[in-house]
Protein backbone atom coordinates (compact mmCIF):
# COMPACT_ATOMS: atom_id res chain seq x y z
CA UNK A 1 0.00 0.00 0.00
CA UNK A 2 2.71 2.44 0.97
CA UNK A 3 4.80 1.40 -1.91
CA UNK A 4 1.66 2.02 -4.15
CA UNK A 5 1.01 5.62 -2.57
CA UNK A 6 4.99 6.85 -3.55
CA UNK A 7 4.48 5.34 -7.04
CA UNK A 8 1.45 7.44 -7.60
CA UNK A 9 3.76 10.51 -5.33
CA UNK A 10 6.08 9.73 -7.66
CA UNK A 11 4.39 10.24 -11.17
CA UNK A 12 2.58 13.02 -10.50
CA UNK A 13 6.16 14.57 -9.47
CA UNK A 14 7.46 13.33 -12.89
CA UNK A 15 4.43 14.51 -14.60
CA UNK A 16 4.70 17.79 -12.41
CA UNK A 17 8.03 18.33 -13.50
CA UNK A 18 7.32 17.74 -17.23
CA UNK A 19 4.56 19.79 -17.33
CA UNK A 20 7.11 22.55 -16.14
CA UNK A 21 9.40 21.41 -18.55
CA UNK A 22 7.92 22.26 -21.94
CA UNK A 23 5.23 24.37 -20.00
CA UNK A 24 7.26 27.65 -20.24
CA UNK A 25 7.83 27.40 -24.14
CA UNK A 26 4.28 26.70 -25.09
CA UNK A 27 1.59 29.41 -25.90
CA UNK A 28 -0.15 30.77 -23.28
CA UNK A 29 -3.68 29.75 -23.44
CA UNK A 30 -4.55 33.07 -23.68
CA UNK A 31 -3.07 34.78 -26.58
CA UNK A 32 -3.95 38.82 -26.75
CA UNK A 33 -5.64 39.09 -30.73
CA UNK A 34 -2.93 42.23 -30.52
CA UNK A 35 -0.28 40.16 -29.96
CA UNK A 36 -0.92 37.83 -33.50
CA UNK A 37 -1.93 41.21 -35.61
CA UNK A 38 0.95 43.07 -34.21
CA UNK A 39 3.95 41.16 -33.45
CA UNK A 40 2.87 37.90 -35.54
CA UNK A 41 2.85 40.49 -38.85
CA UNK A 42 6.22 39.80 -39.15
CA UNK A 43 7.42 36.92 -37.25
CA UNK A 44 6.21 33.98 -35.58
CA UNK A 45 4.77 34.96 -32.62
CA UNK A 46 7.44 33.83 -29.98
CA UNK A 47 5.73 32.31 -26.72
CA UNK A 48 6.41 34.81 -23.92
CA UNK A 49 7.95 31.79 -22.01
CA UNK A 50 11.38 31.89 -24.35
CA UNK A 51 12.67 35.53 -23.02
CA UNK A 52 13.65 36.59 -19.88
CA UNK A 53 11.29 39.69 -18.11
CA UNK A 54 14.59 42.34 -18.62
CA UNK A 55 14.76 41.32 -22.50
CA UNK A 56 10.70 41.62 -22.97
CA UNK A 57 10.68 45.05 -21.50
CA UNK A 58 13.95 46.33 -23.66
CA UNK A 59 12.41 44.78 -26.89
CA UNK A 60 8.93 46.35 -25.82
CA UNK A 61 10.65 50.03 -24.65
CA UNK A 62 12.26 49.77 -28.55
CA UNK A 63 9.44 48.99 -31.18
CA UNK A 64 10.28 52.11 -33.06
CA UNK A 65 13.99 50.36 -33.50
CA UNK A 66 13.44 46.21 -33.74
CA UNK A 67 15.33 44.46 -35.42
CA UNK A 68 16.01 46.69 -38.26
CA UNK A 69 12.38 47.69 -38.45
CA UNK A 70 10.04 50.11 -37.14
CA UNK A 71 7.87 47.96 -35.36
CA UNK A 72 6.38 51.11 -32.91
CA UNK A 73 2.82 50.86 -31.28
CA UNK A 74 0.25 52.90 -29.90
CA UNK A 75 1.21 53.13 -26.25
CA UNK A 76 -2.11 51.33 -25.25
CA UNK A 77 -1.62 48.04 -27.05
CA UNK A 78 2.78 48.74 -25.94
CA UNK A 79 1.40 48.44 -21.87
CA UNK A 80 -1.33 45.73 -22.76
CA UNK A 81 1.23 43.55 -24.72
CA UNK A 82 4.04 44.38 -22.23
CA UNK A 83 1.55 43.08 -19.53
CA UNK A 84 0.89 39.82 -20.78
CA UNK A 85 4.51 39.33 -22.07
CA UNK A 86 5.88 40.28 -18.70
CA UNK A 87 3.10 37.74 -17.23
CA UNK A 88 4.50 34.86 -18.73
CA UNK A 89 8.01 36.19 -19.51
CA UNK A 90 11.13 33.42 -18.71
CA UNK A 91 8.47 30.21 -17.77
CA UNK A 92 10.75 28.31 -20.00
CA UNK A 93 12.88 26.96 -17.17
CA UNK A 94 16.18 27.38 -19.96
CA UNK A 95 15.32 30.94 -19.98
CA UNK A 96 15.79 31.12 -16.18
CA UNK A 97 18.89 29.11 -15.48
CA UNK A 98 20.92 31.68 -18.09
CA UNK A 99 21.59 35.48 -18.41
CA UNK A 100 19.21 37.25 -20.79
CA UNK A 101 20.62 36.30 -24.54
CA UNK A 102 22.89 39.10 -26.51
CA UNK A 103 20.70 41.71 -28.62
CA UNK A 104 17.77 39.93 -26.48
CA UNK A 105 17.34 37.46 -29.76
CA UNK A 106 15.81 33.85 -28.86
CA UNK A 107 17.97 32.43 -31.50
CA UNK A 108 21.41 33.72 -28.92
CA UNK A 109 20.22 31.90 -26.10
CA UNK A 110 22.75 29.39 -25.45
CA UNK A 111 19.77 26.89 -24.81
CA UNK A 112 18.76 27.59 -28.75
CA UNK A 113 22.74 26.71 -29.60
CA UNK A 114 22.48 23.68 -27.29
CA UNK A 115 19.45 22.38 -29.13
CA UNK A 116 20.09 23.15 -32.54
CA UNK A 117 23.75 22.20 -32.54
CA UNK A 118 23.20 19.62 -35.02
CA UNK A 119 22.12 22.53 -37.69
CA UNK A 120 24.89 24.02 -39.74
CA UNK A 121 25.01 27.99 -40.43
CA UNK A 122 23.94 27.12 -44.12
CA UNK A 123 20.95 25.51 -43.17
CA UNK A 124 19.50 28.51 -41.90
CA UNK A 125 20.44 30.60 -45.32
CA UNK A 126 17.91 28.31 -47.32
CA UNK A 127 15.74 30.31 -49.20
CA UNK A 128 12.79 28.30 -47.64
CA UNK A 129 14.23 29.15 -44.40
CA UNK A 130 16.15 32.20 -44.28
CA UNK A 131 16.62 32.79 -40.88
CA UNK A 132 17.34 30.71 -37.03
CA UNK A 133 14.31 33.38 -36.38
CA UNK A 134 11.79 31.69 -38.80
CA UNK A 135 11.08 28.77 -36.32
CA UNK A 136 7.74 27.78 -38.30
CA UNK A 137 10.34 26.65 -41.59
CA UNK A 138 10.80 23.74 -39.37
CA UNK A 139 8.52 23.23 -36.49
CA UNK A 140 5.24 23.15 -38.09
CA UNK A 141 3.82 23.95 -34.70
CA UNK A 142 5.98 26.94 -34.05
CA UNK A 143 2.75 29.55 -33.63
CA UNK A 144 0.96 27.25 -30.83
CA UNK A 145 4.76 27.04 -29.45
CA UNK A 146 4.86 23.51 -30.27
CA UNK A 147 8.89 22.37 -30.91
CA UNK A 148 8.56 18.98 -30.54
CA UNK A 149 11.30 17.26 -32.35
CA UNK A 150 9.41 14.36 -33.54
CA UNK A 151 7.56 17.52 -35.25
CA UNK A 152 9.98 19.23 -36.76
CA UNK A 153 10.89 19.18 -40.39
CA UNK A 154 13.83 20.87 -42.11
CA UNK A 155 12.84 21.97 -45.66
CA UNK A 156 15.35 21.33 -48.53
CA UNK B 1 -3.21 36.15 -5.22
CA UNK B 2 -1.91 32.41 -6.96
CA UNK B 3 -0.34 32.89 -9.88
CA UNK B 4 -3.03 31.05 -11.65
CA UNK B 5 -5.76 33.58 -10.79
CA UNK B 6 -2.95 36.38 -11.41
CA UNK B 7 -2.67 35.30 -14.63
CA UNK B 8 -6.67 34.53 -15.65
CA UNK B 9 -7.35 38.26 -14.28
CA UNK B 10 -4.38 39.39 -16.56
CA UNK B 11 -6.10 37.39 -19.33
CA UNK B 12 -9.20 38.98 -18.47
CA UNK B 13 -8.03 42.30 -18.22
CA UNK B 14 -6.55 41.93 -21.64
CA UNK B 15 -9.60 40.52 -23.42
CA UNK B 16 -11.44 43.57 -21.92
CA UNK B 17 -8.82 46.14 -23.17
CA UNK B 18 -8.62 44.50 -26.27
CA UNK B 19 -12.07 44.12 -27.27
CA UNK B 20 -13.20 48.02 -27.85
CA UNK B 21 -10.50 48.36 -29.42
CA UNK B 22 -11.19 45.95 -32.61
CA UNK B 23 -15.01 47.55 -31.91
CA UNK B 24 -13.76 50.71 -32.88
CA UNK B 25 -11.77 49.70 -35.77
CA UNK B 26 -12.84 52.73 -38.66
CA UNK B 27 -13.61 50.23 -41.59
CA UNK B 28 -12.59 51.73 -44.92
CA UNK B 29 -11.97 49.73 -48.77
CA UNK B 30 -9.43 50.16 -51.33
CA UNK B 31 -11.02 52.55 -52.81
CA UNK B 32 -11.46 54.95 -50.16
CA UNK B 33 -7.50 54.86 -49.56
CA UNK B 34 -6.89 55.60 -52.62
CA UNK B 35 -9.75 59.03 -52.41
CA UNK B 36 -8.09 60.14 -49.49
CA UNK B 37 -4.35 60.13 -50.23
CA UNK B 38 -5.43 61.89 -53.47
CA UNK B 39 -7.16 64.37 -51.76
CA UNK B 40 -4.04 65.54 -49.20
CA UNK B 41 -2.22 65.10 -52.28
CA UNK B 42 -4.09 67.25 -54.00
CA UNK B 43 -3.77 65.00 -57.72
CA UNK B 44 -4.85 61.98 -58.68
CA UNK B 45 -2.19 59.14 -58.04
CA UNK B 46 -0.10 57.74 -61.08
CA UNK B 47 0.11 54.15 -60.72
CA UNK B 48 3.19 53.61 -62.88
CA UNK B 49 5.46 55.71 -60.35
CA UNK B 50 3.77 54.15 -57.50
CA UNK B 51 4.71 50.86 -59.07
CA UNK B 52 8.29 52.44 -59.02
CA UNK B 53 8.37 53.53 -55.80
CA UNK B 54 7.15 50.23 -54.57
CA UNK B 55 10.12 48.79 -56.06
CA UNK B 56 12.97 51.35 -55.33
CA UNK B 57 15.26 50.78 -52.75
CA UNK B 58 16.27 53.38 -50.77
CA UNK B 59 19.79 53.04 -48.41
CA UNK B 60 18.31 50.24 -45.94
CA UNK B 61 18.70 47.86 -49.16
CA UNK B 62 14.77 47.53 -48.84
CA UNK B 63 12.17 47.62 -50.79
CA UNK B 64 8.35 47.52 -50.35
CA UNK B 65 8.84 44.55 -52.97
CA UNK B 66 11.78 43.10 -50.75
CA UNK B 67 8.67 41.73 -48.20
CA UNK B 68 5.27 41.70 -50.64
CA UNK B 69 7.20 40.78 -53.95
CA UNK B 70 6.08 42.46 -56.97
CA UNK B 71 3.49 42.15 -58.18
CA UNK B 72 2.19 42.11 -54.99
CA UNK B 73 -0.80 39.88 -56.13
CA UNK B 74 0.44 36.63 -54.75
CA UNK B 75 1.49 35.89 -51.03
CA UNK B 76 5.31 36.66 -50.61
CA UNK B 77 8.04 36.26 -47.20
CA UNK B 78 9.03 39.07 -45.14
CA UNK B 79 12.60 39.84 -46.02
CA UNK B 80 14.52 39.03 -42.49
CA UNK B 81 12.28 36.67 -41.16
CA UNK B 82 10.87 34.54 -43.80
CA UNK B 83 7.31 34.72 -42.50
CA UNK B 84 5.00 34.24 -44.84
CA UNK B 85 2.72 37.43 -45.81
CA UNK B 86 -0.78 37.53 -47.20
CA UNK B 87 -1.37 39.05 -50.85
CA UNK B 88 -1.12 42.67 -50.23
CA UNK B 89 -2.82 43.44 -54.00
CA UNK B 90 -6.35 44.06 -52.64
CA UNK B 91 -7.39 42.11 -55.80
CA UNK B 92 -5.37 38.87 -54.33
CA UNK B 93 -6.64 39.69 -50.55
CA UNK B 94 -10.29 41.20 -49.57
CA UNK B 95 -9.00 42.24 -46.45
CA UNK B 96 -6.37 44.50 -47.15
CA UNK B 97 -6.53 48.37 -46.88
CA UNK B 98 -10.23 47.63 -44.92
CA UNK B 99 -9.18 49.31 -41.71
CA UNK B 100 -7.80 52.58 -41.12
CA UNK B 101 -5.75 52.34 -38.33
CA UNK B 102 -4.15 49.43 -39.80
CA UNK B 103 -3.44 51.04 -42.87
CA UNK B 104 -2.06 54.26 -41.03
CA UNK B 105 0.27 51.86 -39.01
CA UNK B 106 1.84 49.69 -42.11
CA UNK B 107 2.16 52.98 -44.17
CA UNK B 108 3.62 54.63 -41.22
CA UNK B 109 6.24 51.67 -39.87
CA UNK B 110 7.11 49.90 -43.51
CA UNK B 111 8.08 53.76 -44.89
CA UNK B 112 10.85 54.19 -42.39
CA UNK B 113 11.66 50.78 -42.85
CA UNK B 114 12.89 51.30 -46.60
CA UNK B 115 12.80 54.93 -47.14
CA UNK B 116 13.71 55.85 -43.36
CA UNK B 117 10.74 58.58 -43.44
CA UNK B 118 7.56 58.59 -43.60
CA UNK B 119 5.84 58.64 -47.11
CA UNK B 120 4.23 61.62 -48.41
CA UNK B 121 0.58 62.19 -49.12
CA UNK B 122 1.60 62.18 -53.21
CA UNK B 123 3.18 58.76 -52.63
CA UNK B 124 1.16 57.23 -50.83
CA UNK B 125 -1.40 58.59 -53.44
CA UNK B 126 0.82 56.96 -56.31
CA UNK B 127 0.94 53.19 -54.55
CA UNK B 128 -2.27 53.09 -53.66
CA UNK B 129 -2.83 53.61 -57.54
CA UNK B 130 -0.88 51.31 -58.16
CA UNK B 131 -1.89 48.79 -56.10
CA UNK B 132 -5.83 48.84 -56.33
CA UNK B 133 -5.10 48.63 -60.13
CA UNK B 134 -3.29 45.50 -60.08
CA UNK B 135 -5.52 42.28 -61.55
CA UNK B 136 -5.14 39.04 -59.68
Amino acid sequence: MRSAFNLIAVAALLAGAAHADDGGRRMPAQVPPAYAQECAGCHVAYPPGLLPAASWTRVMNGLERHYGSDASLDPATVKALSDWLLAHAGTYKRVRAEPPPPDDRITRSRWFARKHEDIAPAVYRRPSIKSAANCAACHPGAAQGDFDDDRARIPR
Amino acid sequence: MTPLLSRTLAAMLLAATALPLGAFAQATTPAAQLQRWQAAAGAPGDAARGQKLFGMKAGNDLSCASCHGQPPTAAARHASTGKPIDALAPAANAERFTDQAKVDKWFRRNCKDVFSRECSAVEKADLMAYLVGLKK
